[in-house]
């Protein structure tokens, strides 16, 4: 039957299985948001197209699923460039369709025209400009493909408006061929080789490190992760990007390790043996000086990316296959072997691990004066239960929420890791809550990044979304001020926002519900009472302005020479 | 030490709009060197083949190979100095060739082997077609007498049959 590149567009949405998009609407996507009217798909109106991007990027970390944004051309499409940044940093699959100017016209400095596909080229796993309304539906199908397959990644897909509402052929049943991309192939699975090499490595270690990554949330394989630890007694930590992977209550957890890391995770891994990554990438916030990681151990590199592997660390034996498979059959071949042994031969190394854990726990002195910052975090999860969703923006913010928050399931601590995106967390939150409308989701937030897309507030309250957004608001740009007064002598070079919204009323100006606590005592009030309030709202926590996050691995050193104080 | 070698990558990649983009993209968003690049379809005309030279030590060149193949429009990456192949460039050089130079320009197109495709009162135009060597030796030999103007397509390159 005949159809236009619109209807074509939105059927094939509903046969990827997409119920709900993030966009904003302009000239060149007229026709779609006709459409769109028309069907049943939801549409989440947001108020800045970054917005949209990185609700759809929430969406997706929460769910597993693609997430999905519509924007128009020209300045909205650029818009959506540092959402797609992020997004292409952390691996996570995104749809982004934009509108374009009419074929004929590209090319032409025409209104509201820019070359989007060139723009993004180097910060998208692919992307494509539709040419020909007879393209769009392979197209369309191609990019889930790719977007959700491998190493996820965000693609876009320019649509100019001719093609929008050209007209062709189409039949919507003949399109259940299987895509096949000659220059495509993700190998899924492992080489069983290399999987023996890295049992018999578990084997002989004296002092082993499990560390894992987005890739062990990505490919949901937090099951097999936490059984390999507990079955050979491994201790283990976990990027910022995989926190939830592995139980943060679970005695074998050491904690994040890196920059910011905590002292047993650092110094686990200065002393290991045999370092397991699964899922990791190896980034420079975790290896510190990359010549001195784990200077002691051997290291086994278990990636769905070849790219990373060998990229910043040596590595002693490389897989490359998807995390989940690949665990799945680590586990399957320990089944053959006996462990009866293996709590007495790491018993050393987990009494060592344990000393150290003692020795410099995470810690803070929360007076009765001034509100502590990581006393918020603290808080926060014991009145969730450690059960919420928690998104975070980026700097001070971000770290305690990492470091404070035990994380016992994967898919529920969201945060921008790679590209390091303030005003992540809001949009992100209102994704989250879309995938989870029964959920609790907070936003950890400073004064500074909440301000980047504050204006989101009216996307949450429009679609009635009970976000809590928790500002840890001291007046300051929190992260480079502590870096300032460390290593630049105070210097507090344009970090102090003399300038602040009164964000309660902000709050209330949009819709919302906003709450402050000063002092100490009014901390735990104020969380109740935002928890149980089914409305978004925005918590103005006055904290103590010059806390530091520790430890601190200062830049170039290796990660055992932390900063505790 | 410097341990870097210079590669001779050879690709086939879909014969789509922005490819070459992407791949040049490649080598500079992530600090890779492009010393030479050609491109062009081949028989199948919806692949076309990129040849390009860089030079880079081991763990780059490995992240070159792995970051190329990670690109969806890379059907197939090959580094050719490690295998035998068979190695050309052309390059076409506009030399002086006043009445004193003429002769000696002549005699040292007819010792390489290849041919002047433009005369003009004070100048030749040579077409050289050969390995990198030649085509070295032939400009270290014309220069003191005057190039005025040089265009070269880089090295193209074919792996040799195995025997």
């Amino acid at each position: 039957m005949k159809m236009t590149g619109a209807q074509i567009l939105l059927t094939m949405l509903k046969q990827e299985g997409v119920k709900t998009i993030f966009g904003f609407p302009g000239g060149v996507v007229l026709d779609i948001y006709d459409e769109i009217f028309k069907s049943d798909i939801r549409h989440v109106l947001v108020r800045h197209e970054q917005g949209a991007v990185h609700a759809a990027d929430g969406y997706a970390r929460a769910s597993g699923k693609v997430g999905v944004c519509l924007v128009t051309s020209g300045p909205g499409a650029t818009n959506t460039v540092t959402g797609i940044a992020t997004a292409y940093m952390d691996s996570i699959p995104l749809v982004v369709f934009t509108g374009q100017v009419p074929t004929q016209l590209i090319g032409n400095d025409a209104f509201q025209e820019v070359d989007i596909v060139g723009i993004t080229r180097p910060c998208t796993k692919h992307n494509y400009l539709v040419k020909d309304t007879r393209d769009l539906a392979r197209t369309v199908r191609e990019a889930f493909h790719i977007a959700r397959s491998g190493r996820p990644g965000p693609v876009l897909v320019d649509i100019p408006k001719n093609v929008a509402n050209g007209t062709v052929e189409f039949d919507p049943d003949q399109n259940g061929s299987k895509i096949q991309i000659r220059s495509y192939n993700p190998t899924y699975e492992p080489n069983v080789r290399q999987l023996k090499k890295v049992v018999k490595m578990i084997r002989n270690a004296r002092r082993p490190v499990m560390f894992g990554g987005g890739g062990i949330i990505l490919s949901g394989a937090a099951q097999e992760f936490t059984k390999l630890a507990r079955r050979t007694k491994i201790p283990v930590t976990a990027s910022l990007m995989g926190l939830g992977g592995f139980p943060g209550t679970d005695p074998l957890w050491l904690g994040m390790p890196g920059m910011h890391g905590t002292y047993r995770a650092n110094m686990s891994l200065g002393d290991c043996d045999l370092l397991i990554g699964v899922g990791v990438r190896f980034d420079d916030r975790v290896t510190g000086k990359t010549d001195t990681f784990c200077a002691k151990a051997k290291i086994v590199h278990i990636d769905i990316d070849p790219t990373s592997i060998r990229k910043n660390v040596g590595v002693a034996v490389p897989v490359v296959g998807d995390c989940k498979l690949s665990l799945k059959l680590l586990n399957e071949m320990l089944d053959n072997e006996d462990f009866s042994d293996i709590v007495t031969q790491h018993r050393p190394w987990l009494d060592q691990v344990g000393e150290w854990k003692n020795t410099q726990p995470l810690a803070y002195e929360q007076g009765d004066d001034k509100i502590k910052p990581q006393f918020v975090v603290d808080k926060l999860f014991e009145l969730t239960d450690g059960k919420a969703i928690i998104t975070t923006e980026v700097g001070q913010n971000q770290m305690w929420a990492a470091q404070y928050y035990h994380f016992d399931q994967p898919n529920h601590f969201i945060s921008s890791g790679g590209l390091g995106t303030m005003g992540f967390g809001l949009p992100a939150a209102i994704g989250a809550q879309i995938a989870f409308p029964d959920k609790l989701v907070v936003d950890v937030a400073g004064d500074g990044s909440i301000q980047m897309n504050i204006q989101e507030m009216a996307t949450a309250v429009q679609h009635c979304l009970p976000v809590k957004v928790a500002i840890l608001n001291n007046g300051f740009l929190g992260m480079v001020r502590q870096w300032q007064q460390l290593f630049y002598d105070r210097r507090y070079s344009c970090t102090c926002m003399e300038c602040a919204p009164d964000f309660a009323k902000l709050a209330e100006a949009f819709g919302a519900v906003g709450l402050r606590a000063t002092k100490p005592s009014e901390v735990e009030p104020v969380l109740r009472e935002a928890i149980s309030t089914p409305r978004p709202v925005i918590m103005d926590f006055v904290v103590e302005q010059e806390e530091n996050v520790y430890p601190m691995v200062p830049a170039g050193k290796n990660i055992t020479e932390m900063l505790l104080t | 030490m410097d341990d870097s070698k210079r590669h001779i990558l050879t690709l086939l990649v879909d014969n789509e709009p922005g490819v070459l983009s992407r791949v040049a993209g490649l080598f500079s968003g992530r600090g890779f060197n492009i010393e030479s690049l050609c491109v062009a379809p081949t028989m199948d005309a919806a692949v076309s083949r990129i040849t390009v030279t860089t030079k880079a030590n081991p763990p780059v060149i490995e992240q070159i190979e792995k970051q190329l193949n990670k690109l969806i429009n890379v059907i197939k990456v090959r580094d050719l100095s490690i295998e035998h192949a068979v190695k050309r460039e052309m390059a076409l050089i506009r030399v002086k060739a006043s009445t004193q130079t003429r002769a000696e320009v002549l005699r040292i197109v007819d010792i390489f082997r290849c041919k002047v495709v433009d005369v003009g009162a004070e100048q030749y135009t040579i077409e050289v077609t050969g390995d990198q060597g030649k085509i070295e030796a032939l400009l270290r030999l014309l220069k003191p007498i005057g190039i005025k103007e040089i265009a070269r397509t880089g090295t193209v390159a074919l792996y040799r049959d195995p025997k």
